[in-house]
C-alpha cells in the first residue's frame, strides 16, 4: 500500500517536474560553458549545399602570415597577433588588445576537399570557403520501378 | 592566449540612458589600448570588418568618439550553422585633456584596426631645462 502511494500519479508528477527543471538548468549552464569556452579565434560556420563558409575575427594581422591547414574534416588555424611596438618607449594608460600566436583546431561536420579551399583576408576577418569532399556530396538516389 | 577567454569575448556598448539607435543592431565596444610618448598619444582599437569607409571619428569638446560601421555579409546562399561571434558596429567614446592639439589628429584603418595618433599640444611637451652651473 505504502509503494502505491508512491506510485500516485501526482507523486510521480511532481517528481518529473523537478527532473525537468534539473535538466532544463543543466541545459542553461552547458549553453553558457560553450559559449565562453571558444578559443581564439571565435569561429563562425556557415553551411550551404556542397561547401561551408568560415568566418573569423582576427583583427590586425598580415593575412599571408595565417597558416591554414586541413586534414579530412579538421580544419587548423596558426597565427601572430605580434606588435612591432618598442613597448619599454611609451607609458601604458590602457591595454585591452590581446597579442601573441594563436593556434586552434576545429571538427567540421563532412570531409573537406582540400585543393578547393579558398580564403581571404579582408578587414580583419579571414573567410575560407571548404567544399565538402565530392564522396561526400548527397547523392540522388534513383528508384527503378 | 586561450586562458584569457572572457578578455577576448565581444563586449556590447551601453546606449546612454534614454537614448536609442537608430539601427536594429549589436553595438560593441572595440578592445583599445592607449599608450603615449613625449610628443604623441596613440589610441589603437580593434574593429574587425570596418574599412577606412565606415569609420566615424569625432571631437565634441573633450569627448572623443569613434565608431565604426560594418557591413555584414552573409555568404549567398548559406545559412548560418554554428556561432561563436555576434557581429556587429562598434563604438566608443573616451574624454581626452586639453593637451591635445586638435587639429593635427591623424587616424588611419588598416586590417580592421583603427590607429588614432594625438599630437601633444606644444605647451605640454615637456621641455629640457638646463642647470646651470653657479
Amino acid at each position: 500500500m505504502l509503494l502505491r502511494m508512491y506510485e500516485t500519479p501526482i507523486g510521480f508528477g511532481a517528481f518529473n517536474e523537478l527532473e525537468r527543471m534539473r535538466s532544463e538548468f543543466n541545459r542553461l549552464f552547458e549553453g553558457l560553458e560553450r559559449r565562453t569556452a571558444t578559443g581564439y579565434p571565435a569561429m563562425n560556420v556557415w553551411s550551404g549545399s556542397d561547401d561551408a563558409v568560415l568566418t573569423a575575427e582576427i583583427p590586425g594581422v598580415d593575412g599571408k602570415s595565417i597558416d591554414i591547414s586541413v586534414t579530412g574534416d579538421s580544419l587548423t588555424l596558426k597565427g601572430n597577433r605580434k606588435t612591432d611596438l618598442d613597448e619599454g618607449k611609451f607609458s601604458w594608460h590602457r591595454r585591452e588588445r590581446a597579442t601573441g600566436e594563436f593556434t586552434r583546431t576545429i571538427q567540421l561536420p563532412f570531409k573537406v576537399d582540400a585543393n578547393g579551399v579558398e580564403a581571404k583576408y579582408a578587414h580583419g576577418v579571414l573567410h575560407i570557403r571548404l567544399p565538402r569532399a565530392e564522396e561526400e556530396k548527397p547523392r540522388r538516389i534513383e528508384i527503378h520501378s | 592566449m586561450a586562458t584569457r577567454n572572457d578578455e577576448l569575448q565581444k563586449k556590447e556598448a551601453m546606449a546612454p540612458e534614454g537614448v536609442e539607435r537608430t539601427r536594429r543592431r549589436n553595438v560593441f565596444v572595440p578592445n583599445t589600448d592607449i599608450y603615449e610618448d613625449s610628443e604623441n598619444i596613440y589610441l589603437v582599437a580593434d574593429m574587425p570588418g570596418v574599412d577606412a569607409n565606415h569609420v566615424d571619428i569625432t571631437l565634441e569638446k573633450n569627448v572623443l568618439t569613434i565608431s565604426g560601421t560594418v557591413e555584414e555579409a552573409s555568404p549567398v546562399g548559406h545559412e548560418l550553422a554554428y556561432r561563436e561571434y555576434p557581429v556587429g558596429d562598434y563604438q566608443r567614446a573616451f574624454t581626452i585633456s586639453n593637451e591635445v592639439d586638435r587639429n593635427a589628429i591623424r587616424a588611419k584603418v588598416k586590417d580592421g584596426v583603427l590607429e588614432l595618433t594625438l599630437p601633444k599640444a606644444e605647451t605640454v611637451k615637456p621641455r629640457q631645462i638646463s642647470v646651470q652651473a653657479g
